[in-house]
């Protein structure tokens, strides 16, 4: 048994099959990398995995709970964090607000009625966002206002938040999308940390091979909303399905 | 001190400076000079200030910090307003009470319409908040004052009549509100030399009351619940995906902002025991949506210099007429005074919407931070000038 098991997972929009009968089964501790050219249904299976959507059909366990039905905050308290494509942080908020805000969330749960307490003479608090920003090379920046930042700042922020809230499942969506190739490099290095250093478990949907192949222990691949193998990276490199699905027929 | 950061106490104290001293600051000139029109220190106008400025600094805790925009908080100033005036007819004219009930059932209505409304976001929000005013002033105007359920006196307006019940008013007790026997109407009047000041007891209420107000929304500004509410205002979906819940959170910040607003129509009939159905309407929620922008949303100060800012537009600008406008430009040849009164005249008396109109573009145009944002660019220009004088004598790299 998985930490995480998506069984007969069924979405349809209209007239598109997004996604038909996927299964899938994620190791505890393990990193699984989910990948499919464009269209393939990726990003559905990550909405159903995380309350945006619900699926039409079939069941999606975390560490034997059902997680349909339930909202995206209810999910998140369960041990899910999300990292988005493009960077979802505070902007209009400082660095180091932005890194308290999951330690409260951690700590308080969902919904806590603290409107006397000085947000910074919560100790615990403070320190653990401090440690965390130390953790990710950002101690500097604890002033800043996050939307002023960079690109892959923002990034390692948001990875930082959700490191901050010590979730079983972290589920990354392309998070090297639009980076240089610097900025990849540092992100897979920092991914690679964290798996090395944490009970944690890493799914994540890319596009780019690279980082896929750099971090991945198993590799699913999804065409047209429905998984066609899954395997450890070695084997999926070269596998006539899955050239086939990403470079068409003639290639394979 | 008192749990704030020094920025925060000195804040406070300025705030209490300058309502504590306030018959005086608005009073700067002689009673009989020409100038004394602009005087705004007398206790009516002082309350009104007051009032006011609670009003917007508890919408501030709801537009401020989390972005949603009510136009529909008159609705809780008016049931405040009906509450303490109940009070009064029923029991008892002492106004604590009386402001006590305000509070609670402005705190009981918001809950209903905010679990309602919060349900959208947005320019939703601000129309299902209107509805909400709307009906409110609907129900509160004319179907609640039917002959066999008057709730409210309609068109008239709730007020305390001589065989009303009064429960626990006894001899010797001021016929008017008051607390504990000391009357909402005593006024002290101090003539120092030309000048007259006039120390209210209502108004005085009214300022202790702001203070502590005023304090409480400081700590709830520096609280983790504040910053959660700032957090809904940047990113709900990354609110969302931190596990928290961004509804509850919204819909505590509309009831604080309710009960806010609930206080100051308990204060507003306090002072003068009179509560009517056009304190609901959807202008007066816009009235107090201007104070905040005007004064600086979000910001802590804002809001009272946007409702001190308004409320003496209205009472002082609409008071000037053609023929305080004649005596102004008497020095003037006769064709020019003419015309002169002639080009103020819109912008003054019945129309001092227009001038207030022309100053808010203008802020929100050039000033989008308020008031507040004017105050610290001044600030920041002074500062800066001193700087650069002192780089200059001793020829420094800049910062």
């Amino acid at each position: 048994m998985g930490i995480l098991e998506v069984k007969d997972v069924g979405k349809r929009f209209g007239g598109l099959q997004a996604l038909g009968d996927v299964n899938l089964s994620v190791k505890e501790n393990s990193v699984h990398a989910i990948i499919g050219p464009n269209g393939a249904g990726k990003s559905t299976l990550l909405n159903c995995l995380v309350g945006k959507l619900i699926p039409d059909t079939g069941s999606v366990m975390f560490d034997g709970q059902s997680v349909l039905g339930r909202s995206p905050h209810e999910i998140n308290q369960m041990g899910i964090s999300r990292v988005f494509q493009t960077p979802e942080i505070f902007g209009d908020l400082s660095v180091m607000e932005n890194m308290m805000i999951p330690c409260f969330a951690k700590r308080d749960g969902s919904f806590r009625m603290r409107a006397i307490e000085n947000t910074m003479r919560e100790k615990d608090v403070v320190e653990k966002a401090e440690a965390m920003l130390v953790d990710m090379n950002m101690a500097d920046k604890r002033h800043m206002n996050a939307a002023s930042m960079s690109r892959g700042d923002k990034r390692r922020l948001e990875i930082g938040m959700c490191l901050a809230q010590e979730p079983r499942l972290l589920l990354l969506d392309e998070p090297t999308a639009g980076m240089a190739r610097a900025d990849t490099n540092n992100t897979i290095d920092l991914l690679k940390q964290i798996s090395d250093e944490r009970d944690i478990t890493i799914a994540i949907i890319e596009h780019d091979m690279h980082v896929v192949f750099s971090l991945a222990e198993r590799i699913t691949v999804l065409a047209q909303g429905t998984p066609l193998v899954e395997d450890n990276p070695e084997n999926i490199k070269g596998h006539p399905k899955v050239r086939e699905a990403y470079l068409g027929e003639t290639a394979a | 001190m008192l749990g704030l950061n020094n920025k925060d106490t000195k804040l406070l104290i300025a705030v209490a400076v300058l309502t504590l001293l306030a018959p005086f600051i608005l009073n700067p000139f002689p009673a009989d000079s020409a100038m004394a029109q602009f005087n705004a220190g007398y206790p009516d106008l002082m309350q009104r200030f007051v009032i006011f400025g609670i009003f917007a600094i508890g919408f501030n805790i709801l537009f401020g910090l989390t972005g949603y925009l009510s136009f529909g908080h008159a609705a809780f100033l008016g049931i405040g307003s009906y509450a303490a005036v109940w009070i009064f007819k029923l029991f008892t004219y002492n106004v604590v009470p009386a402001i006590a009930l305000a509070v609670i059932m402005a705190g009981l209505f918001s809950v209903i319409i905010g679990y309602v409304s919060l349900r959208r976001s947005g320019i939703y929000f601000s129309i299902l908040t209107l509805a909400f005013a709307q009906m409110s002033f609907a129900l509160a105007y004319s179907v609640l004052s039917n002959p066999k359920f008057n709730l409210t006196n309609g068109e008239t307006g709730l007020q305390v009549y001589a065989d009303d019940i009064q429960m626990f008013h006894r001899e010797g007790l001021p016929d008017l509100p008051h607390l504990f026997g000391l009357s909402m109407r005593s006024t002290y009047n101090l003539d120092i030399g030309a000048w007259s000041f006039s120390f209210n007891a209502g108004y005085y209420l009214c300022a202790i009351v702001l203070m502590l107000v005023f304090y409480l929304s400081i700590r709830i500004f520096r609280s983790p619940f504040g910053l959660m509410l700032r957090a809904i205002k940047s990113n709900q979906t990354r609110m969302s995906y931190t596990g928290l819940n961004p509804r509850p959170h919204t819909l505590a910040a509309f009831v604080i902002s309710g009960m806010y607003a609930g206080l100051a129509g308990g204060l507003m009939a306090a002072m003068d025991p009179l509560a009517g159905a056009e304190r609901m309407q959807w202008t007066a929620s816009g009235e107090v949506v201007l104070m905040t922008i005007l004064g600086g949303t979000g910001t802590l100060i804002g809001p009272v210099l946007g409702a001190g800012f308004i409320k003496y537009f209205e009472n002082i600008f609409s008071k000037i007429n053609d023929s305080i406008l004649h005596e102004w430009f008497a020095f003037l040849p006769d064709g020019l005074e003419n015309f002169m009164v002639f080009i103020v005249h819109p912008f003054v008396g019945k129309g001092w919407h227009l001038t207030l109109g022309i100053l808010f573009m203008l802020v929100v145009i050039f000033l989008p931070g308020g008031l507040v944002e004017g105050g610290q660019r001044i600030a920041k220009w002074i500062k800066n000038r001193g700087k650069a004088e002192d780089s200059g004598a001793t020829t420094e790299p800049a910062e």
